[in-house]
């Protein structure tokens, strides 16, 4: 297993790689210049030269891209154009929220989404499976931004229930901390939820047809034995898979989510940087978010050998 | 088209002030608290000196002081200068800084800060730089006073140390304000009212300033800029929340006191919220422009740009773009309606039949005439898809870009011709600060290459600034600013769409909010 793991973190190197160079590339073909924007409406063709000059924009594109690379291959990610702040230090401002949403969205998802797919499966085509279904298409359909602004005004403008916005630290104490991630992560989760739980219900309702559940049936055991003892262990894997894929779908929601509930994590400052041209502040969110979406990548290969012993790479 | 007079916009103005229930001065101390403010943008830079950004302009009022300030009438009041002098041709000046003013770091403010301060201030500043060209001598004298001598006549000299939009002439330290002008500064230290508090900044979330107990006030009733700048609150939080109905959603739930700029179309909502106050805390407001490209056809014939000109309904343009009557009228003026050289001089009225004859005359060829249209931006979409319109019904052929702010930014710098890249129109607004008078107001800059965005270019329009910049005489610098507005409704540099106000809204704890054309927290109670 070490082997393989090793084996796969350095082959994330050139995914790395060309992931930087793509978006350095992309970046600088996108109309828009940070010294414009910096220099404000009144100044001259030559203090915007000189701004240009002063951040190293006015270098060859290649030459700009070997410099960004050196830095990055010895851990600096740069400075923002505009704070001055560093990369590394505004990503780690930003990366608690985003974490806090993320993790708690995927466990609300997860914690509901595979019961709810696993009974639809179990009772298929009556009402129940289909007003879960019904359910699913909806929150697939639903966009993140309306859904919620639903749930601001339920809960935080009729109710006065939830804040509407903003994140307290855990160090704030727990319930301050969940009290403002409630909302924020029960929008972002619903359409992972959506997903997981379709996925649940066709990976189980093939598991359910195998000759295997009927047998344990025909033992006497008990639905509840056969459904989570038996059939959703091997039923787990497509639902491990889509978990995984899923979680661009998460970054991507959470990029709204944050906006809408004045979270101040990863997704608003890359949206803020794109606004506004920085450069090195997009290049490096984005290499950091593509790690780690190889890193989960990876992790979710790990986990198949678990679940399924014959699998071997 | 519903009619709206400017008595309209006035009363609603006036209503909304009144409504506030604020006295400027606030007897009745209540001390402490923080006050959670939501900026109208994210503050990135930190150098009022080095962008002209208004939000790090309003940074810069809550950390720094100023020389002069301007008031609530936009006339210059000593701020940090206790006594100043001037010769009679006005080309001599001596300042003398008042007592107790500090640093944040609990130095004494030198004279010789003030005049780097000044020094770098013009390196950048367009109009720091004609007093620059005009400047003679500026130096210490002593720890508390300063010369200023002129070998040239220069009108505006209190204007410039007082400057009140970006950028405003703010003092640093001598150790900050010998920074290179085209470099960031590193260090904050100001000597303001509020202090800045760096480790809790987080760029795209918070800014945080605590009071600073050494401030010692004037004794003057605050007003605008100018006055007893009293601090009661013990903190402020600036809370960027992008989102605007997110922005509402927390100031009705009370999670933040104060929202600098709600959108119009927000407001109504706002106004029916007993718990809340909608205040023009600037009742001059903007004007918004539209901005032909002097250098390509059509527009690099006059007569195009008469028939922008003829073409126009600010009414029209206030409709789409404001709706509300209350916070939008029509202005005749090119230096803002209710500033001091207000005119109504050769403004015409819309004239379609006109404006379709003059571009024929100008040789118009059919080519596309090109807008920049930035969607994300509704003060200057919205009058982006008017002005298509209009140009449709004068027989114009046209081509609406939609793009980004960021993109339309960098778009309109380009020069070449709008098939390469260029560009024929696109639209902007700006604050009364920075149009109020023929030295700041930008769009009528006339001096080709050299001018502002669209490179308009006439030697009179030039010959008729340079002599209003170096006229002392009040009444004069009124009759060549009716020259000067004369002029522009021929060569027209650019079309006004209307002027509206940007109301701020606020809890009804919040009390003490003054009247100015940049948002300042000082004063403030919750």
């Amino acid at each position: 297993m070490l082997p393989l793991i090793i084996q796969r973190i350095v082959a994330t190197i050139p995914v790395m790689g060309v992931v930087a160079l793509t978006v350095f590339a992309l970046l600088h073909l996108t109309p828009g210049d940070p010294a414009e924007i910096i220099a404000g409406d009144y100044a001259t063709p030559q203090d915007v030269a000189k701004i240009r000059a002063a951040l190293g924009l006015d270098k060859p594109l290649l030459t700009q891209a070997g410099i960004w690379m050196s830095h990055v291959l010895r851990g600096d990610l740069g400075t923002s154009i505009y704070s001055g702040l560093p990369v590394t230090t505004l990503i780690a401002q930003r990366i608690g929220p985003t974490v806090a949403l993320t993790v708690l969205a995927l466990v609300i998802s997860v914690a509901l989404a595979v019961p709810l797919g696993v009974w639809a499966a179990w009772r298929q085509g009556s009402w129940i499976d289909r007003a879960i279904m019904v359910f699913s298409v909806s929150g697939f359909s639903m966009p993140v931004f309306w859904l919620g602004f639903l749930l601001v005004w339920v809960f935080s403008i009729r109710l006065g229930a939830l804040p509407v916005q903003g994140y307290q630290p855990l160090a704030d104490g727990p319930w301050q901390f969940l009290r403002h991630l409630i909302l924020p992560a029960a929008t972002l989760s619903l359409i992972y939820m959506a997903l997981i739980a379709r996925m649940t219900r066709a990976s189980m309702l093939s598991v359910l047809g195998e000759d295997y559940v009927r047998t344990a049936f025909a033992k006497g055991l008990s639905p509840r034995s056969v459904l989570l003892g038996h059939a959703l262990k091997a039923a787990s894997l497509p639902v491990v898979t889509i978990i995984g894929v899923g979680f661009a779908l998460l970054i991507g929601g959470a990029v709204v989510t944050e906006s809408v509930f004045a979270l101040p994590g990863i997704g608003r400052l890359t949206v803020d940087a794109i606004v506004r041209r920085d450069y090195p502040v997009i290049q490096g969110v984005i290499l950091i978010i593509s790690g780690v979406y190889v890193l989960l990548n990876l992790f979710i290969d790990i986990l198949y050998v678990f679940l399924d012993p014959r699998i071997r790479y | 088209m519903t009619a709206m007079p400017r008595r309209t916009f006035l009363a609603g103005a006036a209503a909304a002030t009144a409504a506030a229930a604020v006295a400027p001065y606030v007897h009745a101390q209540k001390k402490g608290g923080t006050l959670k403010f939501v900026p109208h943008a994210d503050l990135k830079i930190l150098d009022p000196v080095w962008t002209t950004a208004y939000i790090t302009r309003n940074h810069g009022y809550m950390i720094y002081d100023m020389l002069f300030a301007p008031d609530a009438s936009i006339h210059m009041q000593p701020q940090m200068v206790d006594k100043f002098t001037a010769s009679a041709d006005k080309r001599k000046w001596s300042f003398t800084l008042r007592d107790g003013l500090k640093w944040h770091d609990g130095q004494p403010v030198t004279a010789e800060d003030c005049v780097l301060s000044i020094k770098r201030f013009a390196a950048r500043d367009a109009v720091g730089q004609l007093m620059a060209k005009s400047l003679g001598k500026l130096a210490p004298v002593d720890k508390k006073t300063f010369v200023l001598e002129l070998e040239t006549p220069f009108g505006l000299v209190l204007e410039c140390l007082g400057k009140g939009s970006a950028s405003p002439c703010v003092m640093m330290p001598a150790r900050v304000a010998s920074t290179d002008p085209n470099e960031q500064i590193k260090d904050y230290t100001g000597s303001g009212p509020f202090k800045f508090v760096k480790d809790e900044w987080q760029p795209g979330n918070k800014v945080v300033y605590v009071a600073n107990k050494d401030y010692v006030p004037r004794k003057e009733t605050p007003s605008g800029g100018a006055g007893a700048k009293l601090v009661y609150v013990d903190r402020v939080e600036w809370r960027y929340i992008p989102d605007q109905a997110t922005a509402a959603a927390a100031l009705e739930a009370g999670e933040v006191d104060f929202w600098e700029n709600p959108p119009v179309d927000f407001v109504p909502r706002l106004e029916k919220n007993a718990g809340l106050t909608v205040f023009a805390t600037d009742p001059k407001g903007n004007l918004g422009t539209i901005r032909p490209n002097s250098l390509h056809p059509p527009f690099n014939n006059k007569k195009a740009r008469q028939a922008l000109l003829y073409m126009t309904s600010q009414q029209d343009y206030l409709q789409a773009v404001i709706g509300n009557p209350k916070y939008g009228k029509p202005c005749p003026s090119i230096f803002i309606c209710g500033g001091p050289f207000e005119t109504a001089a050769g403004a015409p009225k819309q004239d379609l039949e006109k404006a379709k004859q003059l571009l024929k005359e100008s040789g118009y060829d059919g080519k596309p005439i090109v807008i920049l249209d930035p969607t994300d931006s509704p003060f200057a979409h919205a009058p982006a898809l008017v002005t298509a319109e209009n140009l449709k019904k004068i027989g114009a052929n046209v081509d609406i870009q939609a793009m980004d702010w960021s993109t339309m930014v960098a778009r309109r710098a380009k020069k070449e011709p709008p098939a390469q890249g260029g560009w024929n129109i696109f639209h902007t607004w700006t604050t009364a600060f920075d149009i109020v008078n023929p030295a700041v107001n930008a769009f009528i800059n006339s001096s080709g290459e050299k001018a502002w965005f669209g490179w308009p270019s006439s030697e009179t329009m030039e010959k008729l600034r340079t002599e209003w910049v170096r006229e002392p005489d009040q009444a004069k610098q009124k009759k060549l600013a009716e020259q000067i507005q004369l002029l522009a409704y021929d060569e027209v540099p650019h079309v006004s769409w209307g002027q509206f106000i940007a109301p701020s809204a606020f809890r009804k704890n919040v009390k003490g909010v003054l009247e100015f054309g940049a948002t300042i927290l000082w004063n403030i109670q919750v």
